[in-house]
């Protein structure tokens, strides 16, 4: 399946929760016909709806989730990106969701794919965004005390951790 | 042991000489198994051991023994610290204490008693409450599980062993070591591996049992010594190594030491029951009292060896899997071969 | 006095509270049990670097296990936004798995490619692929020894150390390093493949194929390691999936997916090969086994490949003509997946015009793995845990990034 025509069936069952689909025009490779990444966005509070009937719905079953990163877009707002496949149909499929740094929070899916566990709480680890509904959301690569989220581009590292200085 | 006694008069004495014996006996034996088991293990692995301390490294033992001499004596800080010292010590008393009743040769046995193979399997148990005391006294999860999974393997195993003491006993007739050993005399056809000197139609009925008798009780004295595949109370890769784990210096040395004691011991017996003890192979050539001891100690080393070559080749075993074995194969097996051996003793 | 303030109690998930029971013994009296919590700490002979797996149990069955990771975390994705070029993150990739370095480069590499739209030359791909394969030898040489001293056999560990030293061999003849090589670049390779490196490749060819039969009959299907292995760690083809497992423990688990066939990129269309799955042989599908031996039997495959690749390999350039300034367009994002040895390795780039990257995500196939050990471990012995941790085949550097 194209991603257009994921979008039109999504556009048709979801309405408004769709904000956007952007065709990127990155990537190709002519040797083996790669494809270019699409990305459908969608709201942050629609998100597990939707990514429900993309695992169940018979004609997408995108039942494996490769990725899930948070990004930070340095514009106030921040990103989660989900990257679907699909072991059989063998298509795949870009998810964004957008929140604003006052309010990061979004729409935990560990309940639809069990992967999404742990790379949640990574991105909480890392970016600070909360998810939804994540039956155990702390720290995962960070000690538990640790102050702040790397990964933000305004982060500063604190000097001292248990008395030992931190370098820099 | 009369010879000796003839010399000196003083009992007193001559029971010390006879009872520190087989402790020299260990100690230069524990220094040619260590440098053994060494050698073969990288052998098998397909590399060389120890080259540089001495010529091939027969020299390593030794360092290894001073090395463990010099190191500092750590005992955990909530350790029972009674139970902590006294468990290696437990577990070495009972090793050695069945060194007593050992035929070493036709003139030497530490104490001739009339229920030798008795007094041995009850030894063996007094090395399960050392286990048991080292484990519990570490206050450490991993030795606790250690010495627990040691106990029940030790003691399902002794009932394979006990088993097939008693069936060498009804073909001999006596529980006295020194008896069962003299029995056998006479060559290779007459080891009660082979069916005990017997004539020879008898004897085709009776080898397969007393076969199969040797081999269970082979693998039961594996078990007993916590070797590799049982090695699961020590079992490097699991529980860091046991109820060894919070023993370091001299007390991880007696464990060390009781350990490759044992190993001889139940080599020992199984010789001494199936395989003729100190008696020649070949008869009337090369037997006589000193010869004994050379045959003695030859062939309970072969199988010493022979665990050794086990225990680098092979996976171990599962604790559960272990018990299965030994009640579940062992136990039945044996008790095939003793209502076999006794029917068959019977006509 | 010791400082304990950064020793960290033992944290179990969301108030879990550790149960009391009572049995009634033979003789008619309740004995009181409590479930005990143990820790496989960072240090231990068998969790394959450091990982610390807490525990509680039952007795010898596992009610509970929780991995607390993180003890190797470098910081790898925020150092890639203060590099000043593209090509220097390779090095940093080379890092993360670093049992499979060349199959980490040649993500990373695949995915700048992409992102840039550049076509590397045909000589380029073959290589790669040689040793990409090698590659994939030797890190299941490394799992599969582990894999024997966890089990309790000791020699099979140094007989495939034995085997893993000439394919390290080959690559310290190219590229001059054993371990970490840096030697994939953006657009092409560091160096040619020195004169003799087809003729000790084919030798090693020959030397190896009747290795693996041999250590087939020395563990694979020896009676006490299938006792060991089979029916243990059972996982279920569809918890597979959803747990996005990839690699040699997704196919032990029956599912025929390989990133080489179903998601293609350089030449492995033109060449002969198969994925292997599992089938429950000895057991059930999805069990440790089944996981093993699908890697010794990737082992074959792989060797085919290469065979293959040496034998059809095209004269040519070894660097494709890209720019002296890797700027990718303002915007531009990629997310690529390639199989390495563990399973699915990902790289999501994201560029913002300038020559260092904004975002890189590095999807670990280890850390994904690791995430159903609390699964396939419940029900499990103590015992079983040690073989079920080493049949993922973690290695701590992907994990914690």
């Amino acid at each position: 399946m194209t991603p257009q025509e994921i979008f039109n069936i999504l556009k048709a069952n979801f309405g408004g929760a769709l904000t956007e689909a952007t065709i990127s025009a990155t990537g190709g490779s002519s040797a083996t016909g790669y494809a270019m990444q699409v990305w459908i966005q969608i709201a942050p509070d629609k998100l597990r709806d939707v990514c429900l009937f993309l695992r169940d719905d018979h004609v997408m079953q995108f039942d494996y989730l490769s990725c899930l990163s948070g990004v930070d877009y340095q514009n106030g707002s921040f990103g989660v990106v989900y990257h679907l496949a699909s072991t059989v149909h063998k298509h795949k499929i870009i998810l964004k969701t957008l929140c604003k740094k006052e309010d990061l929070r979004v729409q935990s899916v560990s309940t639809v794919w069990g992967t999404a566990n742990w790379h949640e709480r990574e991105a909480f680890d890392l970016y600070g965004i909360v998810f939804d509904g994540h039956p155990d959301l702390r720290r995962i690569l960070l000690p538990d005390d640790w102050d702040g989220y790397p990964l933000r581009k305004d982060f500063k590292v604190q000097e001292f951790y248990h008395g030992i200085k931190v370098p820099d | 042991m009369e010879f000796i006694q003839s010399i000196l008069a003083n009992e007193l004495i001559v029971a010390i000489i006879l009872s520190l014996l087989p402790l020299f006996f260990i100690i230069i034996y524990a220094l040619i198994v260590l440098y053994t088991e060494m050698k073969v293990a990288a052998h098998i692995q397909d590399r060389v051991a120890y080259m540089r301390t001495g010529w091939h490294g027969v020299l390593q033992p030794i360092a290894d023994m001073v090395k463990l001499l010099q190191k500092e004596d750590i005992i955990p800080a909530h350790a029972d610290k009674l139970l902590f010292r006294m468990a290696p010590f437990i577990a070495f008393i009972g090793t050695y204490a069945a060194y007593a009743v050992l035929p070493f040769s036709s003139i030497y046995i530490g104490s001739n008693i009339n229920v030798g193979v008795f007094f041995l399997v009850a030894m063996g148990s007094l090395v399960v409450i050392g286990i048991l005391m080292a484990g519990w006294a570490s206050n450490n999860k991993w030795s606790l599980f250690g010495g627990v999974r040691s106990a029940a393997q030790m003691v399902s195993y002794e009932i394979p062993t006990a088993l097939a003491i008693i069936i060498v006993v009804m073909i001999t007739g006596s529980l006295n070591l020194q008896e069962i050993t003299k029995f056998q005399e006479g060559g290779i056809g007459h080891w009660i591996v082979f069916g005990g000197p017997l004539p020879w139609n008898q004897k085709l009925i009776l080898m397969p049992f007393t076969f199969i008798t040797f081999l269970i009780v082979f693998v039961a004295s594996i078990a007993e010594v916590n070797r590799t595949p049982f090695d699961l109370p020590e079992a490097e890769s699991e529980l860091v190594q046991g109820f060894n784990t919070e023993y370091s210096g001299m007390r991880f040395a007696m464990f060390y030491l009781s350990e490759y004691a044992n190993l001889f011991t139940v080599s020992a017996v199984v010789v001494a029951l199936f395989l003729g003890g100190w008696s020649s192979p070949f008869g009337t050539l090369m037997s006589g009292p000193v010869w004994g001891i050379f045959w003695f100690v030859l062939k309970a080393y072969l199988f010493v060896f022979i665990q050794i070559w086990i225990r680098w080749t092979l996976p171990r075993l599962r604790v559960d899997q272990l018990m299965y074995v030994s009640w579940k194969v062992l136990t039945p097996w044996l008790f095939v071969c003793l209502l076999a051996v006794g029917f068959i003793l019977v006509n | 006095m010791q400082d304990t303030s950064m020793l960290q109690p033992p944290t179990l998930p969301t108030n879990y509270t550790v149960k009391h029971g009572h049995i009634r013994t033979s003789t008619g009296k309740t004995v009181r049990t409590e479930e005990m919590i143990i820790n496989m700490g960072p240090q231990h002979p068998s969790t394959h670097g450091v990982l610390r797996l807490e525990i509680v149990v039952d007795g010898e069955i596992i009610v509970e296990c929780i991995p607390h990771i993180g003890y190797l975390h470098r910081c790898f994705e925020k150092h890639c936004e203060h590099m000043t070029n593209y090509q220097q993150v390779i090095p940093y990739v080379d890092r993360m798995d670093y049992c499979s370095a060349m199959t980490n480069e040649w993500a990373f590499a695949l995915a700048v490619e992409r992102l840039l739209k550049i076509e590397v030359p045909e000589r380029v791909e073959y290589i790669r692929v040689i040793m990409a394969e090698l590659q994939r030898i030797a890190s299941h040489l490394i799992a599969v020894g582990t894999y024997g001293i966890d089990s309790g056999a000791f020699t099979p560990f140094l007989y495939t150390f034995i085997d893993r030293e000439k394919i390290l061999d080959l690559f310290e003849m190219t590229c001059g390093a054993r371990l970490l090589y840096n030697y994939i670049w953006i657009g092409g390779l560091s160096h040619d493949l020195p004169p003799k490196f087809i003729e000790q490749a084919k030798d090693f060819i020959s030397y190896f194929r009747p290795r693996i039969k041999m250590l087939n009959d020395l563990l694979s299907y020896n009676e006490i390691f299938v006792k060991r292995t089979a029916n243990v760690g059972v996982l279920p083809k569809d918890v597979a999936i959803n747990y996005a497992v990839s690699g040699p423990q997704l196919r032990g688990s029956g599912v025929n997916w390989d990133l080489r066939r179903d998601d293609p990129y350089s030449v492995y269309h033109k060449l002969n090969w198969e994925p292997q799955i599992g089938k429950g042989e000895m057991g059930t599908v999805g069990d440790c086994w089944d996981r093993h031996i699908v890697r010794m039997r990737e082992m074959e495959q792989s060797l085919n490949l290469v065979e293959q690749a040496l034998s059809t390999l095209p004269e040519g350039n070894i660097q494709a003509a890209i720019p002296k300034r890797i700027r990718p367009e303002k915007d531009a994002e990629i997310y690529v997946r390639s199989e390495s040895s563990r399973g699915e390795l990902g790289f999501y780039i994201i560029s913002d015009g300038t020559a260092s990257p904004y975002r890189v995500k590095a999807r670990g196939p280890a850390f994904v793995n690791l995430s159903v050990l609390p699964e396939i471990a419940k029900g499990a012995m103590i015992a079983d845990l040690v073989l079920i941790a080493g049949s993922i085949d973690i290695v701590l550097g992907e994990v914690d990034r």
